[in-house]
């Protein structure tokens, strides 16, 4: 399985997703943000962290990086994205996710762990998941804020794209269990062919149980049965 | 020359007296003031140095002791940690959230310039009343900007502590530790050798930011101080990520013959220690020096402490590698000169001679002052206070309770969350513990960081308190399952030239000095800040400690908190402690006095071995020590983050119920064991000599306590995780 | 050379929790506050002399990169 990890002036959990996914059996490669792809990937990450300093907006400057291009393409044209944090404000400011990510409603930045409602267990990122299921994912932003008008709201629910909502130790979806003030408490979309997720929690975070916990798994582990799947079936 | 100018520039008469002799004529204003500069307190510690002297500073495992940008300490399998901790105090006063930004974007430059990768940071603060609005203010600004600069980096915030005291009021204490990991063949200097090499500016351009930090650093705040904010610096956490995979890049490709950081002082700092280590000369041409803003002078480039710059002296031929690297970065390296023969600091501008000094004038011909010393009067009148007359006006269960929420004591979480405590995904135990703990990628072993320092027993007593401070650090990282390898200090304290200031000082410091020898952990660097006052009020005598621990295996690592119930509970050292300088003294009567119990170094030496030796042999299932708020506060503790009570049984016993309950005296740690195991470890105790008691077992949801006479005392585990929730996000939430 | 001085405020359908906090301590201070919006102030100098040509660009890289259109909206004056 061939998996990219981008890596922008700034990124700093490139590092940790690259470890995680070498403890769970991978060989990932690491991606300079001036580079193209010139090969065929199975799955292109992008990382947390604060790319350009997340000066003016973030994420807003990482986009516009060379490998953005090859990126957007490799999106569009139904390759697997995952975009982590800084990852998820770098897909919507280049569109390939809609809404925007604003300051956390505290106006503080938060690093905790969170319990998340997995909504959709039928995807390539999460069909190890079980629909329903409650996990514990961290969070670690100060802009994880999820915003979007009326009808876009509309349409992430009618077209299902909303893949992980925040939500309290009962497994409840209210406001003490939003860590930020995200509408609908949003934590992760993805897009509607399914094939691009933005999510602010941190997956790779909870890989292993000494660094507490193991959560996070199953997302990077369906990624690999997608891809077996694809390999051994050829879907 | 007229005086004026020179005393402006902090020389005294004399020194400008020994300036002209060591320079064989008269030295000329840009001169003036590189040495005005270099031999301020800040930088040359001439006060400081004749006691720092006596520290222990040497061990095995000690690569490198203090006068580099870092110390240095073996761990094994050719990896070693480099560790420092730094004051920001003065800046971070006048700005809060750039003047912490700056100090851990300062202290984490010491770090890579050593050849490290940062790997944590810890923060050991201290504000005055939360009750204040400006303590407020500074708080928010201040964990913003350790936060703002940290998150951004991608090096976690581990640990630390804070503290609130009103002596602290308008002079915050900001005390930044970096900590970082190096195989040992990649350990850089801060040297200029090699005639002919390179010197080269690299990372942010200069500009007029912070000229004169460094004697800023060594004044006293006034209102006036409100009026110098040039010499606070602005942060760019970005810019410091870039230069930090740029210079550890240029490391680890053996490119480089020295490294420093430009922090105090700036380019002056930088290039006569690295030539006065290297028994070399420098020379340089300040036109090349890449600036910001126009028009800048000598003495400007010289002095500005423009934040994120290194100076580096590669091999001569690399430069065009240097700069390949530099710019895949996005950052500049500019040549700016060479390496010289004659040991002289020369500088030009457009080819013309503007200052030709000596380095080793600068650095170590610095004037050393033996301060007067005397006893403060207060010692005496406040060892003398009978605190037998001090009677609890409210219950028992009522004091804990009003403790718990005291805002020495209260959780601190809403500090801690907002730093990412995570990245680097090797955090085993977060902030919130006595000790945070770090693995080490691809081996077995694990660090143990802590920081430490209860000022009001050092006030009371500067010795002992000194000593206390290392023990304290001792106890918690012990308590993590980490043998204590080595400290680094920030020695913060008011004004040298009063003779009381100075006292506590030296006593201090002979304290820690003491301690660090008897525990084997040498001092391997760190930082004095004096000055520290506000409108001619010192504030407590603050020598912060930190301490690295080594943990052999993470099977060793133990928590702080309980882990199940039906585990039988044991106290390592003396059931009472002492209201001498307690939290309980100061919260409930407003009392800060008495005399500290008498620290017994090798006792409580014996009881940190016993308990690794414990932990080692599997038996602790969790340990926590006794410190602010005595017994009943360290089993809140360890009970509200398992949401598990305990019950102990003192009917057998004597005991005096608030001294048991409250009292506070160092070497006191609570753990835990396996019913199983109690005779062995009541036996190995015995061998051991070590005092050892067992307590009581864990369950239920309360703390209670069976005293021979008189009621129970119960308190619902419950009820004590309410009392310390809330004290800080009602406080900094407004 | 001309200059573009430019502004970018949150649309007003966004919630503004910075602006929000300010104007609650204001009124906590007394002053009859209604309502704060916080946004950005940026200077971009351009070599440019035509004052048309200049419009057009500053257009273009606010929708591109200096907005956000899905949360900002953008206003600018160019001076000599």
């Amino acid at each position: 399985m061939k998996i990219g990890i981008i890596r922008f002036p700034g990124s700093n959990c490139e590092v940790d997703v690259w470890e995680a996914l070498r403890f769970l059996g991978r060989e990932p490669e690491l991606l300079w943000h001036q580079d193209r792809l010139r090969q065929a990937y199975d799955l292109i990450v992008l990382p947390g962290g604060f790319s350009y300093g997340d000066y003016l907006r973030t994420g807003a400057i990482a986009r516009f990086s060379p490998v953005m291009e090859d990126v957007i393409r490799f999106a569009r044209e139904g390759g697997l994205v995952l975009g982590i944090c800084n990852g998820f404000q770098i897909l919507t400011e280049c569109g390939l996710l809609p809404g925007a990510l604003l300051r956390n409603a505290s106006l503080h930045f938060r690093c905790a762990p969170q319990w998340l409602r997995v909504e959709r267990a039928d995807l390539p990122f999460t069909n190890l998941y079980d629909p329903g299921e409650l996990i514990q994912i961290p969070v670690n932003h100060g802009e994880g804020n999820y915003v979007i008008d009326e009808a876009g709201l509309a349409a992430l629910e009618s077209n299902r794209q909303i893949v992980f909502r925040y939500a309290s130790a009962a497994g409840e979806i209210n406001e003490a269990g939003n860590p930020n003030g995200s509408l609908a408490n949003i934590a992760g979309i993805v897009s509607k062919e399914g094939n691009i997720l933005g999510m602010m929690p941190h997956p790779e975070r909870v890989v292993e149980k000494i660094t507490g916990g193991i959560d996070g798994q199953p997302l990077f582990l369906s990624l690999v049965k997608t891809w077996e799947r694809r390999i051994r079936y050829g879907t | 020359m007229e005086p004026k100018f020179w005393r402006e520039m902090g020389l005294t008469d004399d020194e400008f007296v020994r300036v002209t002799a060591l320079m064989g004529r008269e030295p000329n204003e840009l001169e003036v003031a590189i040495f005005g500069v270099m031999w301020s307190e800040h930088c040359s510690y001439k006060t400081s140095k004749p006691v720092l002297r006596r520290f222990p500073t040497e061990g095995p495992h000690i690569l490198q002791g203090p006068g580099e940008n870092a110390g240095i300490v073996d761990i094994g399998d050719q990896q070693a940690v480099v560790f420092k901790m730094e004051s920001h105090n003065h800046p971070s006063a006048i700005e809060p959230y750039q003047g912490a930004a700056t100090g851990v974007g300062g202290i984490l430059r010491d770090i890579f310039a050593m050849g490290a990768r940062p790997v944590a940071i810890l923060d050991s603060l201290r504000f005055g009343s939360l009750e204040e609005e400006n303590t407020r203010h500074l708080v928010r600004g201040v964990v913003g900007g350790i936060g703002g600069y940290g998150n951004s980096m991608g090096i976690p915030t581990v640990g630390g502590e804070t503290y609130f005291h009103h002596s602290y009021g308008g002079n915050p204490l900001v005390n930044a530790m970096a900590v970082g990991l190096l195989e040992h063949r990649h350990i850089a200097k801060g040297v200029a050798t090699g005639v002919g090499n390179p010197v080269m500016v690299v990372g942010a351009r200069t500009g007029r930011d912070g000229i004169h930090g460094a004697t800023f650093a060594s004044v006293e705040l006034s209102s006036e101080s409100e009026e110098k904010r040039s010499a606070v610096q602005v942060g760019d956490p970005f810019m410091e990520k870039l230069l930090l995979e740029a210079c550890l890049e240029l490391i680890q490709n053996g490119w480089i013959i020295g490294i420093q950081d430009m922090g105090a002082a700036g380019l002056t700092s930088s290039a006569c220690e690295m030539a006065s280590r290297g028994d070399s000369g420098v020379e340089m041409e300040l036109a090349l020096v890449p600036r910001r803003e126009k028009g800048m002078t000598p003495y400007e480039i010289m002095l500005s402490e423009s934040q994120e710059r290194m100076l580096i002296v590669p091999k001569a031929g690399f430069e065009p590698d240097v700069a390949r690297v530099f710019e895949k970065w996005g950052l500049e390296a500019v040549v700016v000169g060479r390496v010289t023969a004659d040991g002289i600091m020369r500088l030009r501008e457009n080819g013309r001679i503007v200052a030709e000094i000596p380095a080793k004038a600068l650095t170590d011909e610095a004037p050393m002052y033996d301060r007067p010393t005397r006893e403060p009067a207060y010692v005496q009148q406040l060892k003398a206070v009978e605190l037998r007359d001090f009677q609890p006006d409210r219950s028992e269960r009522e004091i804990l309770l009003t403790l718990l929420a005291q805002p020495n004591l209260a959780d601190k979480e809403w500090i801690y969350r907002q730093y990412d405590h995570q990245v680097g995904t090797n955090t085993l135990v977060v902030p919130g513990s006595d000790a945070a703990v770090l693995r080490i990628r691809g081996t077995k072993k694990a660090l143990a960081l802590a920081t430490d320092c209860n000022a009001r027993f050092v006030y009371l007593d500067p010795y002992q308190g000194g000593m206390m401070a290392v023990v304290e650090a001792a106890q918690n990282v012990v308590c993590a399952g980490a043998k204590p390898l080595a400290i680094t200090d920030c020695l913060n304290f008011g004004n040298p030239e009063k003779p009381e200031i100075f006292w506590q000082f030296e006593q201090a410091c002979a304290g820690v000095s003491e301690a660090c020898r008897i525990l084997e952990t040498p001092v391997t660097g760190g930082n004095v800040s004096l000055y520290n006052e506000n409108e001619g009020q010192a504030i407590f005598p603050t020598p912060a400690i930190g301490m690295v621990g080594l943990i052999e295996d993470t099977a060793y690592i133990t928590p702080n908190r309980f882990t199940a119930e039906g585990q039988i509970l044991l106290l390592l050292g003396e059931l009472e402690g002492s209201l001498a300088g307690s939290e309980y003294l100061a919260a409930i009567h407003g009392v800060e006095a008495g005399a500290l119990p008498t620290l017994e170094l090798p006792h409580i030496k014996r009881r940190l071995e016993f308990l690794l030796e414990i932990i080692h042999r599997g038996w602790v299932k969790a340990a926590h020590d006794i410190s602010e708020g005595g017994l009943a506060v360290a089993l809140a503790e360890m009970g509200v983050k398992a949401g598990i009570g305990v019950h102990l049984d003192f009917t057998q016993k004597d005991l005096h119920r608030i001294r048991c309950l409250f009292g506070e005296r160092l070497g006191r740690i609570l753990f835990t064991a396996a019913e199983e195991n109690k005779a062995e470890l009541v036996r190995l105790a015995g061998e051991a000599g070590v005092e050892l008691h067992h307590l009581g077992q864990t369950g239920g949801t309360s703390l209670s306590i069976a005293f021979p006479e008189g009621p129970n005392w119960t308190v619902a585990v419950e009820e004590c995780a309410k009392a310390r929730k809330d004290t800080l996000p009602r406080a900094l939430n407004q | 050379m001309l200059k573009a001085n430019v502004t970018v405020t949150l649309k007003k359908s966004i919630l503004d929790p910075q602006g929000s906090a300010v104007e609650k301590s204001l009124r906590s201070m007394g002053y009859p506050v209604e309502e704060v919006r916080i946004g950005k102030f940026m200077e971009v100098r351009l070599a440019e002399e035509s004052r048309e040509n200049a419009k057009e660009i500053i257009s273009e890289i606010c929708h591109k990169l200096l907005a956000n259109p899905v949360i900002e909206t953008y206003g600018f004056t160019i001076e000599e």
